[in-house]
């Protein structure tokens, strides 16, 4: 492969992976093996959250579309679909924080127990590259109204990988933290 | 002053660093060369550091029931000296030469991400300073270079110091990781359209699979290091067992990082001594295909390996013996490097420099390293000798013996490229004995002293301990001729750097690609690259009537 760019994000979520893997690790060690019971899981709403998870899947379609229509070179439908996908990210993120706030009046925080501690520290990282993703198609989606619209074209290869890497993440922060414990 | 500099352009030298401009050239260069050489200074001058602090400790244990420091000062001073020869001088030393010499061997002028690489360098260099910034902020990580939690943690360690450990380990971290990805993109997208990967240069390679390690084993000791750090500042409970968290993770964690962290600073180092034995041997290296195969097989094992570290923790018996099993199957890949670099010096015409002088002396005391290593993967002697002067010995007949030694025959092998000028052999050799001896004087003993019972990390002994005062006395007087060494070796570079540059392209007759190009190069590595069909493309320019076999 001869896209450097696209071979660094490759290789740089590969990285990342084992990052979110020793903190899902450490999630699932202190629910399964040790004798505390999960006081966090009690108090989540998996179906909101469920709903929330669409919302970030989603913008994972709408940026393959978006760059498809970029790649066809069909501006109007690119920044269509560009807008669309930043707008799902967004409210994801509106969902993490009303969700973080609504367990906050629940008295459940990072410093409550180790389960407040271990799934903010998760989230909370996962939170952080959802938000560094945004800035990113941010900075993507804004340059290509100007006519360094060239470094749009370079940049949405890595991006995008690390878009779908940032969801495919989730998607096993979910299982792992929302649905095993109501199974 | 104009606001603007001058960017040289691709046919000057590098940047003189006595200029004004230069200086500045410097901070802000991307240039894999100056990076390269910037890693070397940044980490001699922790190793230097780091040495200190081991005199210090050495000083400390010559005699028994001895007060010439506070154990406070003596726990700070233990535990700086090992987090700084690891993580400040031995990786940039290593990732130093890397950087320098990987874009040279694969015949390419940049690293993949230059402005990465510089990248990488400063938080590298910010994160070694702020570490250090702790002796000036209440006092240093006290812990132990891995940081053993709930000791560690607020209640037992209640200065900022492991505070600082943490955020300085974290941005060295992610230098780490960005090196790795430079490492990996550019062995794959910039080699010479010629070389195939089965042709590069060992050293290469191992730096190649080296960045894989890097990117796998830095997350997880990130994400530890996060975690604790979020238990210290925000008052969370991971690792803190009397609120519910488990001391024992952080273990897992750290050595689930901290074993392949033992052949991210190994690998590099048998590179260097695959490139320097079989120059001065005068012959290929003996099992190419091997010694490649088998630096793949250390990697994949590294991840598998790393309980042997907590075997007295309490695991079961199954877990031990699965890891007792699988720490010894690592003894069969690096010993079969071993068996190619005594294969490659048999019956060669061997020219005994420095650089070679230091490889044979990597050969002997790393094998003692491995020797001693193999025999902790043996449960109940690790059970018997865990946490004595048996386990520093090892650890030093590793890194200092295996990687040290590598470092140095390495540095006096590319000297001439990198400066443009030989360090003096005289010189060399005074280095080389005094250094090789005092450092065999110091930790062969230690090995006795850890199997009649001397615990590592003491802060002094009681003087009727029978054998306990003479052995340490005998290890502190060879940390004095380790001294004398490094003294030779740095009064070596001063005055080599005072002479003119006179090295020519080629002085050791190799066959890579780096020896090719002027010594040192001009900021453009190569114009023109020589034709690559073997391992050794400067051989075959060399003899046309007898070249090596054809892989392309």
């Amino acid at each position: 492969m001869k896209d450097k760019g696209k071979l660094l994000v490759l290789f740089l979520i590969a990285s990342e992976a084992f990052f979110f893997i020793a903190l899902i690790i450490a999630y699932v060690y202190y629910r399964n093996f040790t004798n505390a019971t999960d006081t966090v899981a009690a108090n989540l709403d998996a179906m909101r959250t469920g709903i929330f998870t669409l919302f970030l899947v989603g913008s994972s379609v709408t940026l393959i579309f978006g760059k498809r229509a970029l790649k066809k070179g069909n501006d109007q439908t690119f920044k269509l679909f560009m807008a669309l996908t930043i707008l799902l990210g967004a409210v994801f993120m509106v969902g993490q924080i009303t969700e973080y706030i609504g367990l906050y009046h629940k008295q459940i925080t990072l410093n409550k127990d180790v389960f407040g501690s271990s799934f903010f520290t998760l989230t909370g990282f996962h939170g952080l590259h959802v938000i560094l993703g945004i800035i990113a198609l941010s900075i993507l989606f804004g340059v290509s109204f100007t006519k360094m619209k060239p470094v749009t074209l370079a940049g949405i290869e890595g991006v995008d990988t690390y878009w779908h890497f940032v969801d495919v993440v989730w998607i096993f922060v979910f299982y792992f933290v929302y649905i095993t414990p109501l199974l | 002053m104009s606001l603007f500099i001058d960017i040289p352009e691709d046919d000057d030298q590098l940047p003189a660093i006595n200029k004004d401009s230069g200086r500045l050239l410097w901070i802000a260069s991307v240039d894999h060369k100056q990076l390269g050489i910037m890693y070397l200074w940044l980490a001699l001058f922790f190793f230097l550091i780091g040495g200190i602090e081991a005199m210090i400790i050495r000083a400390q244990l010559a005699s028994a029931d001895n007060d010439l420091i506070s154990p406070e000062l003596y726990n700070q001073i233990f535990t700086m000296h090992g987090t700084t020869m690891i993580f400040l001088a031995l990786m940039p030393a290593l990732i130093g030469l890397a950087t320098y010499l990987l874009p040279l061997m694969i015949g390419a002028n940049e690293m993949a991400f230059p402005r990465l690489n510089a990248f990488s360098f400063w938080m590298t260099c910010m994160g070694g300073f702020l570490m250090y910034f702790s002796f000036f902020a209440g006092g240093a990580p006290d812990a132990g270079w891995f940081n053993y939690a709930p000791l560690s943690e607020n209640n037992y360690s209640s200065t900022a110091g492991v505070d600082y450990y943490l955020v300085g380990l974290i941005l060295t971290g992610m230098g780490s990781i960005g090196a790795g990805l430079n490492f990996v993109t550019t062995v794959l997208t910039l080699r010479s359209p010629q070389m195939k990967l089965n042709m590069l240069p060992l050293f290469a390679w191992m730096i190649f699979i080296n960045g894989f390690l890097l990117l796998a084993a830095f997350p997880l000791l990130n994400a530890g290091l996060f975690m604790m750090l979020i238990d210290r500042q925000f008052d969370a409970h991971f690792f803190i067992p009397s609120t519910g968290g488990s001391a024992i993770l952080w273990q897992h964690f750290f050595w689930a990082f901290g074993h392949p962290e033992v052949y991210i600073l190994a690998l590099p180092a048998f590179g260097i001594i695959s490139e320097v034995i079989p120059v001065f041997s005068r012959k290929p290296i003996f099992g190419y295909k091997f010694i490649a195969a088998s630096t793949v097989a250390i990697a994949l094992l590294a991840f598998g390996v790393w309980i042997h570290h907590m075997f007295a923790a309490g695991m079961s018996n199954t877990v031990n013996g699965f890891f007792a099993a699988s720490s010894m199957l690592i003894g069969i890949p690096t010993g079969i490097k071993v068996i190619n670099w005594i294969g490659t010096m048999y019956k060669g015409s061997i020219r005994m420099t420095v650089s070679m002088m230091f490889a044979m002396a990597f050969l002997i005391d790393f094998t003692i390293g491995g020797l001693s290593g193999a025999s902790f993967a043996i449960v109940p002697i690790d059970w018997q000798l865990t946490d004595t002067y048996y386990v520093v010995a090892h650890i030093h007949y590793v890194f200092l013996g295996g990687t040290a030694f590598g470092i140095f025959a390495g540095i006096f092998y590319w000297f001439p490229k990198i400066s443009g000028r030989h360090l003096s052999e005289k010189l060399g050799k005074w280095h080389l004995w005094l250094f090789v001896l005092g450092f065999n004087m110091t930790f062969l003993l230690q090995h006795v002293l850890g199997i009649i019972g001397m615990p590592r990390r003491v802060y002094t002994y009681p003087a009727d301990l029978s054998y306990w005062e003479i052995l340490n006395l005998v290890s502190s007087l060879g940390a004095i001729f380790m001294f004398a060494g490094i003294a030779v070796f740095l009064w070596n570079i001063y005055v080599t750097l005072k002479k003119p540059r006179q090295a020519e392209d080629n002085p050791w007759e190799a066959w890579t690609l780096e020896w090719a190009t002027t010594s040192p190069p001009q900021l453009q590595n190569f114009t023109s690259l020589p034709p690559v069909h073997s391992r050794r493309p400067l051989w075959d320019l060399k003899h046309p009537d007898n070249p090596d076999k054809k892989l392309n």
